[in-house]
């Protein structure tokens, strides 16, 4: 065999404190080695044109780079090796910047540890076959989890590119939050007009099925092809007599139900439609509120309904789809803010959420788009907002800024002023975030010409005053002084997290999710949309939080990865799997209860049974390879034998 | 469990009331407490204001002499003591500093250093409220009580161990035990003006003004409190704190330990209720007249 080496310099990353040139000479030693060189960057175009050369020169049958980490460069210098002819696998890569430059300084260390990761390199080389790649047929239909603004732009996108699209949501409506909103800042157009023509599509096209108040719960396969198994949970209504008349909802009787889409701010009843443009517009029973499903006794809603659609015994539904890719849009929900004991810990009626305020402001919420005090009814004349409750605060654990609250802050306060004009708002903030496109043109017309007073500082304390009003306690940090305001109303810009059940879904699609529920992107710059799930893409807050346009944007984002997917006709497999060696197979079917993917199989092989991998189902994790007591399976391009020579290139004493 | 007392300072002076109700109280509930012998100040907010390890030296030779006498908790009814003394045995954890404090020390102290908790916490530890109220024998009925906890019993939370720092609820549960109606009262942990009583006398008095404002607002009878500073603020700068609300307090400010101690059927002249500046008479008389009333009414039924 003729082994090409190439040991980069990355700059001065790895050859600041590794003697690249002594790495190279000691690599020429190498077995099968006949060749090497030190390029200054080998991922760059000289650099890569200068493997090209060094294989057709000096007829290299394999090649070794040591650079960076093969997570940012292994498929390119395989596209390169695979250019001037070679088989793409036969190409080992040598990280000695992760794993070497960047965390020792003793150079004399770090050269004999890197010298080392090439040898094993060669090693491994040495040993390699050529792989090819099977092809399979995609499914080119797309699952999208959630239905607000990003899922349902990600879903409007890929219909319009002639993909067909299910588009689950876990509530009866989509619209996800922004159906919540009253305006959007910074041009306060109303939510509802500029989302509900989206909403509208949504339902139309005819390229997009929408399963709302469902939700997912299995999904199984590969990129190309998921199985994904999706209930349908009962609204005890058949929708397909539903027609959002909303008879039911006028004469049912349990009028006390807490209201969920209004964020608890009044009470609903039992069977409800959230709102006037919700999408389906169907009616939903709300089960546990509902006098008929709990004691029996009732039994309106189904006497009114003009078409019969009310069914009590209605059960819930499971639906099995098929499809290529899956964009996750699953959105954010308000964390918990009642451990903020100093603000009321949630006691106090007139101390509420920003998502509570803006469905005050709302002409289809609670008080008719009245702003009222939830204690008494009364018009607030003073407001004050608290910025930062539950973002960019250690001492709860929640160290991230949540992103748009400094926004919609200041849009709550020209929309009170506008509402109210005897009114005066004060916002207290730790800084004014207002990076976007004319955000802090908006947030100086908030404080400019709405008068807004804005007090840098936090707040130490909100209680009652005993006269119906709220002391708020704080501090003017600029005026260096403590301040105290008597507030008729305290908005609370309450941080946000993931939506609840985030992980457990992260775990079906087999992404990965940090501390606070937010799904992992696949590189935090260059792949905001992937995941490290081929197939399953990102979409919206589900990711890290961000505002309407951010979120609409990476809705259109992930519409284009899952249209570039499906615009292949054909989708390669990974060839490094497992693969059985049948005569040493016993049919014992430890790999096949061991496997994870379900990618192993029993067959009959001349009257003899046998595992067989299912080539397009696995995934390489090599757990059988492990479990296999006759060492019959292996694991392609990481063979027993390669890691073993890969330790003795290691251990040699 | 041996129990260390550890009176602190103020309880030989300007908090007489409070050791003397501390003592009554406890021996009424049978809790046994031996005072340190020897013990010496622990330093208070001058010591730690100049030096950390000074300010550790100075309790750590009262946790030394507890630990040596055979205690496994220190018991001190003074927040501020207790901040001192459980930052001093956090501190001493850490070997570089250990050693400076030893050096300080006559004779390095022991390996171990004992526990070391409040008044109020050993009351709540030993009792549940059932118990409790089950040795109350002069319940605190028709009491509304506002519960002040001051700044530093909660805080900071890591050190304290009480609970939740913007919300205990511990007096609560003991006074409510004794029969006493508790209001909610949201500025339990907001700072009284503490020390600056003395060098930025408008401060203390905006801050126990503010205080003592709301408790009148809210009607209540008394402020229950656990700290030697806030009571001496509450009480005997009532006049000072009127001044600068522009208003007219007559707040009695009790110790929670002379309320509990008045549960128990102790006599007030030995609860040190004649310490008070704001007379505690017009309290005592609203239990004596809700006494008369109870058994009054008590009498009527069996008769019915």
């Amino acid at each position: 065999m003729r082994i090409g080496v190439f040991i980069c310099h990355c700059g001065s990353n790895i050859a600041g404190t590794v003697d690249v040139a002594e790495v190279t000479e000691r690599a020429r030693r190498y077995p099968d080695v006949v060749y090497a060189d030190d390029p200054m960057y080998t991922c760059a175009e000289p650099g890569q044109a200068a493997i090209e050369q060094a294989i057709k020169d000096h007829r290299l049958d394999g090649v070794v780079v040591a650079s960076c980490t093969p997570r940012m460069h292994e498929p390119t210098f395989r596209r390169t090796v695979e250019r001037a002819g070679l088989n793409p696998y036969m190409f080992e890569m040598a990280n000695i910047r992760e794993h070497v430059s960047w965390i020792g300084k003793d150079k004399e260390a770090n050269t004999n540890k890197a010298a080392e990761l090439v040898l094993m390199a060669v090693e491994k080389l040495r040993r390699n076959r050529p792989l090819a790649p099977k092809s399979f047929e995609v499914t080119k239909k797309v699952l999208i989890i959630g239905g607000g603004v990003a899922g349902i732009q990600a879903a409007l996108d890929c219909a319009d590119g002639g993909v067909p699209v299910i588009l689950v949501e876990r509530e009866a409506t989509i619209g996800g939050k922004m159906a919540k909103l009253d305006k959007t800042f910074p041009t306060v157009d109303c939510s509802a007009c500029i989302l509900g023509p989206k909403m509208v599509d949504v339902a139309q096209h005819p390229l997009i099925t929408l399963h709302a108040y469902s939700e997912v719960e299995d999904i199984s396969g590969y990129v190309g092809n998921f199985q994904v198994k999706i209930r349908k949970k009962t609204p005890y209504v058949d929708w397909s007599k539903c027609t959002g008349c909303g008879a039911c909802t006028e004469k049912c009787p349990s009028k006390k139900t807490p209201d969920a889409f209004n964020e608890f701010m009044g009470d609903t009843t039992a069977i409800t439609i959230a709102f006037p443009q919700a999408i389906p517009k169907k009616a939903v029973i709300n089960a546990p509120y509902c006098r008929k499903l709990t004691s029996g006794k009732c039994g309106i809603c189904a006497k009114v309904c003009p078409t019969g659609a009310v069914n009590y015994e209605l059960g819930d539904e499971v639906v099995v789809e098929t499809v290529g890719s899956i964009v996750a849009a699953t959105g954010y929900d308000l964390m918990d803010w009642s451990v903020y004991e100093e603000y009321g810990g949630g006691s106090y009626p007139d101390v509420i959420t920003g998502l509570q305020y803006e469905r005050l402001l709302n002409a289809s919420g609670p008080t008719g788009g009245h702003i009222v005090r939830p204690s008494d009814g009364r018009e607030p004349k003073d407001v004050v907002f608290i910025q930062c409750v539950g973002s960019r605060d250690k001492s709860v654990g929640r160290p991230y800024c949540s992103g748009f609250c400094c926004m919609y802050t200041a849009k709550q306060a020209v929309l009170t002023k506008d509402h109210l004009p005897d009114s005066q708002s004060w916002v207290f903030y730790m800084d004014i975030r207002a990076a976007g496109k004319l955000y802090d043109e908006f947030t100086r017309r908030a404080m400019e010409e709405y008068g807004t007073h804005y007090i840098r500082g936090r707040v130490s304390a909100v209680y009652p005053d005993g006269e119906g009003r709220y002391v708020v306690m704080g501090a003017d940090t600029l005026m260096g002084e403590p301040i105290e305001i008597k507030a008729d109303l305290v908005v609370l810009a309450v941080g946000i997290e993931a939506s609840a059940g985030a992980p457990k879904l992260a775990e079906k699609l087999r992404i990965s999710y940090d501390n606070y529920g937010f799904f992992m992107e696949s590189h935090v710059k260059l792949k905001p949309v992937e995941t490290n799930t081929a197939g399953v893409f990102l979409a919206g807050v589900c990711q890290g939080p961000k505002d309407i346009p951010a979120s609409v944007a990476q809705g259109s984002a992930a519409a284009a990865k899952v249209l570039d997917l499906f615009a292949r006709p054909q989708l390669q497999s990974d060839p490094q799997i497992a693969q059985v060696n049948y005569p040493r197979c016993v049919d014992c079917g430890k790999c096949i209860r061991c496997c994870p993917f379900g990618a192993i199989e029993e067959v009959n092989m001349r009257g003899v049974g046998k595992a067989q991998v299912i080539e397009t189902v696995c995934q390489g994790c090599g757990i059988c390879v492990a479990t296999c007591p006759q060492g019959a399976i292996q694991l392609s391009h990481s063979t027993d034998n390669q890691i073993l020579a890969e330790v003795n290139a290691l251990c040699r004493f | 469990m041996k129990y260390a007392y550890y009176p602190g300072c103020s309880q030989e002076g300007s908090a007489l009331d409070y050791g003397k109700s501390t003592g009554a109280l406890c021996a009424a509930l049978g809790i046994e407490l031996a005072e340190i012998p020897g013990w010496s100040c622990c330093g208070s907010t001058p010591a730690h204001a100049v030096d950390t390890q000074l300010s550790a030296a100075l309790c750590v030779r009262n946790l030394d002499l507890a630990a040596r006498g055979g205690a496994d908790l220190v018991v001190t009814p003074c927040p501020s003591c207790l901040s001192n003394l459980r930052l001093a045995t956090d501190r001493m954890k850490e070997p570089v500093f250990r050693a400076r404090v030893n050096e300080l020390l006559d004779a390095p102290a022991v390996e171990d250093l004992p526990d070391s908790t409040s008044v109020m916490q050993l009351i709540g530890r030993v009792f549940d409220a059932d118990t409790l109220a089950s040795r109350v024998s002069k319940p605190l009925a028709g009491l509304k009580i506002a519960p002040y906890y001051g700044c530093l019993m909660s805080r900071p939370a890591d050190v304290m161990q009480f609970g939740d720092p913007e919300n205990p609820t511990l007096m609560e549960t003991l006074l409510a035990a004794c029969g006493a109606e508790m209001v909610e009262f949201p500025l339990k942990t907001v700072c009284c003006g503490a020390s600056f009583g003395i060098p930025e006398r408008p401060l203390t008095a905006l801050n126990s003004g503010r205080i003592l404002e709301l408790a009148t607002r809210l009607e209540v009878d008394v402020v229950a409190v656990a700290c030697p500073l806030c009571q001496m603020n509450l009480d005997l700068r009532q006049k000072q704190a009127a001044r600068a609300e522009d208003a007219n307090f007559h707040m009695p400010v009790l110790y929670f330990t002379q309320l509990m101690g008045l549960a128990m059927g102790i006599a007030p002249e030995h609860l040190g209720l004649d310490q008070l500046c704001v007379s505690a008479q017009p309290l005592l008389r609203k239990l004596e007249a809700a006494r008369a009333a109870a058994s009054g009414t008590e009498a009527k039924g069996g008769k019915a």
